[in-house]
């Protein structure tokens, strides 16, 4: 589903991916861990075709980036840590918005599944600005599900949700990752990932240093061996 | 560290030679001219300045265009120093022909087409400047260097065309003098050697200039790639 | 063949119908919080004051001076109006938003180009009758009103490219005017002397010229500006 060969990036002088390699399979949950300025957000940006890398190949869904860039993006889900929503305009105004962006048919039904996905239908038209980040987190995820995409990419999506609406994140996550969809979440919370991912990569010093499978280990384990790689 | 190359060395004392001899030429092999004088021979300079900020901006603009197709850094690094070198050179074409303009016209500064565009041309390279001051990202940087550069270049002339129509349907009396003289003089044959040659020289300094000041970026680049690789530990 | 004919006719109508959508997005959202339109027509007659007891004038000379009072005060306001309306892209990420959309990039250019030259007409469109009414000229002549459209089109259409370009950068608010007013200046010279030409009754003769520099740095620029909006945002 999503294919990474020797992805190189840098910014100016700094390099930052030094020869990537990621290969996921359809359906897997992948949450990259790393530490900060690791390059997590920069290797999201570039799956998500925001950026382009400076060498290598990235495949997604079958399509090459960047030259097919556009059939990727229809394929796309996205949901990064900044909203990405219109504050002046109501939830529904910001979905209807993007489902004419992206051509979709049925825009009305689309919008109302969407809001009712995440649970705002009751706040579908109060302004967004009015939210919480929470509930903006929320209608983000509708807005990525729109166009009921195969790929799914959240870029630290828990970053400055309290308890509750964490926990709301977590359901709402496994429910959408559901249904044969590949997802790839960046994070810094090694339990949460655990818990949500069949699958923990962490990225260290440009690569991915280490592939694990959180079924088979001890929450301990985990955290020993994540500082062991970062650090070590 | 490298040492100056031995082309850069020779290229810059041809330089320094063709300057001196320059100067001969415009202060005393030129004759000098029977209408204005001697500051007439600030012209020479003058024009030879105004044609390296010309050249300077071209020379911006096309590896600006060759930057955003292939992304390669040194287009960028020989735009940035085309462009700092056409600053300076834009504003000694700009003051000389304030100086100029004094005494024949009794005033410091004239709406005419030539000098109101290279001051335009001067506050593009400024803004130019400027834009890249403000981002961090040196991609970026150099991505919006090149893209700013060419929508300057591409509205200096029109720039030129609006002054240029502007004076015809209104022409402005300057001084007490003719406008439509507008200081040219007849070129005698010393003179026009005198000018060529301060063309050919100024050419050769922009060339100079534009060498080191890319060695420099170069030397620059690798300190930085240098503390990169000692931070990354 | 036919297959082909018919993908392509979809993607052009999916191309105009983002457009329009970045447009309509623009539009009521101003229509909701009404700071942009606000905080522009407020400055436009600011401005338009304070120039006006500044160069106190009689009637006579008042005359020969409007059409330079009218457009210095677009390029101002325009400045306000393009800050805004790309700081809002820029602020919530929403310019990921939009370059994540699988349509042509220059289609987001061309909404927001649009949407910007709206705003600013709308700001035309009350500065000039009120100039009318206060200073009891007739501004109303049906020339000027294609100067006008003609010149903000220029203004705004180089300005939206260089705009997305300023917000980027750290000294984002005063960055625009540096890059703007030394590229927009054809536009503005001319702009202003047809103005002129036309409120003073001048002949056609005089006038063209400067009627087709406008529409020259018009289509020069709409094509230089189109083609170079998918380098200011890809990174």
């Amino acid at each position: 589903m999503i294919e990474v060969r020797k992805l190189v990036k840098s910014f100016g002088l700094k390099p930052v991916l030094r020869g990537l390699e990621l290969l996921v399979e359809p359906g897997e949950f992948l949450a990259l861990l790393g530490p900060n300025g690791a390059g997590k957000t920069t290797l999201l940006r570039i799956l998500s075709s925001l950026a382009r890398p400076n060498a290598g190949l990235v495949r997604i869904a079958g399509h090459t980036l960047p030259g097919e860039a556009a059939a990727v993006r229809g394929k796309l889900g996205v949901v990064s840590h900044l909203p990405l929503l219109y504050g002046d305009l109501t939830a529904e105004e910001n979905l209807r918005f993007y489902s004419r962006m992206y051509d979709l048919e049925g825009v009305e039904r689309r919008v109302a599944e969407a809001l009712e996905l995440v649970g705002l239908r009751q706040r579908r038209r109060d302004l967004v600005r009015e939210f919480s980040r929470g509930m903006q987190q929320r209608l983000a995820i509708g807005r990525a599900m729109l166009h009921d995409p195969e790929v799914l990419l959240f870029d630290e999506p828990y970053t400055g949700l309290d308890q509750e609406a964490a926990q709301m994140l977590d359901g709402l996550l496994r429910q959408v990752a559901g249904r044969g969809r590949t997802v790839v979440m960046t994070s810094h919370d090694l339990l949460r990932s655990a818990s949500l991912a069949t699958r923990l990569d962490i990225l260290s010093r440009g690569v991915i240093a280490r592939s694990l499978d959180p079924g088979s280990m001890q929450p301990g384990e985990l955290a020993a061996l994540y500082q062991q790689v970062t650090h070590g | 560290m490298d040492a100056t190359p031995r082309g850069l060395k020779i290229l810059t004392w041809i330089t320094v030679g063709l300057f001196a001899l320059a100067s001969y030429a415009v202060l005393v092999y030129a004759p000098r001219e029977a209408v204005m004088g001697d500051v007439q021979r600030v012209f020479y300079f003058h024009v030879a300045a105004g044609w390296v900020g010309a050249l300077a901006f071209l020379v911006a603009v096309i590896v600006g265009i060759a930057y955003l197709i292939t992304k390669q850094r040194r287009w960028d690094t020989v735009g940035l120093a085309s462009i700092e070198i056409g600053v300076v050179f834009t504003l000694i074409n700009i003051v000389t022909g304030s100086v100029w303009a004094r005494p024949i016209w009794n005033t410091w500064w004239t709406w005419d087409p030539r000098l109101v565009t290279a001051t335009v041309m001067e506050l593009v390279y400024v803004a130019y400047l400027m834009l890249r001051q403000g981002i961090d990202d040196p991609d970026r940087r150099a991505r919006f260097g090149a893209v700013y550069a060419i929508i300057g270049f591409l509205s200096v002339p029109l720039t030129f065309l609006s002054i240029r129509i502007f004076r015809t349907i209104h022409p402005v009396v300057i001084g007490s003098n003719d406008p439509g003289a507008e200081g040219t003089f007849d070129m005698t044959a010393k003179m026009f050697q005198a000018f060529m040659f301060s063309l050919v020289t100024f050419t050769f300094i922009y060339a100079t200039l534009l060498w080191h000041r890319i060695r420099l970026q170069h030397l620059a680049d690798r300190v930085e790639q240098e503390k990169v690789r000692l931070l990354a530990g | 063949m036919a297959e082909r004919a018919a993908r392509r006719r979809r993607r052009l109508g999916g191309y105009l119908r983002a457009i329009g959508a970045v447009i309509w997005k623009d539009l009521a959202a101003e229509l909701r919080s009404r700071e942009l339109l606000g905080a522009m027509l407020v400055f436009a007659l600011l401005v338009v004051l304070i120039f006006n007891f500044a160069l106190e004038l009689d009637v006579r000379s008042r005359a020969t001076i409007t059409s330079g009072v009218l457009w210095v005060t677009f390029t101002f306001a325009g400045t306000l109006g393009l800050n805004r309306s790309m700081a809002v892209e820029k602020d919530r990420g929403c310019l990921d938003g939009l370059l994540l959309a699988p349509v042509d990039r220059s289609a987001i250019y061309f909404g927001k180009t649009a949407a910007n030259l709206i705003f600013l007409l709308i700001v035309a469109g009350v500065v000039v009758p009120l100039y009318s009414l206060l200073y009891n000229t007739n501004l109303l002549v049906p020339g000027l009103l294609a100067v006008i459209v003609l010149g903000c089109l220029g203004y705004i259409v180089v300005g939206t490219l260089l705009a997305s370009m300023a917000v980027q950068a750290r000294t984002r608010d005063i960055l625009l005017p540096i890059l703007l007013f030394p590229v927009v200046l054809p536009v503005l010279v001319a702009a202003i002397k047809a103005t002129n030409g036309f409120l003073q009754g001048l002949e056609m003769a005089d006038i063209w010229p400067w009627l087709n520099l406008l529409i020259v740095y018009d289509v020069v620029f709409t094509a230089a500006a189109f083609m170079l909006f998918d380098f200011v945002v890809e990174e």
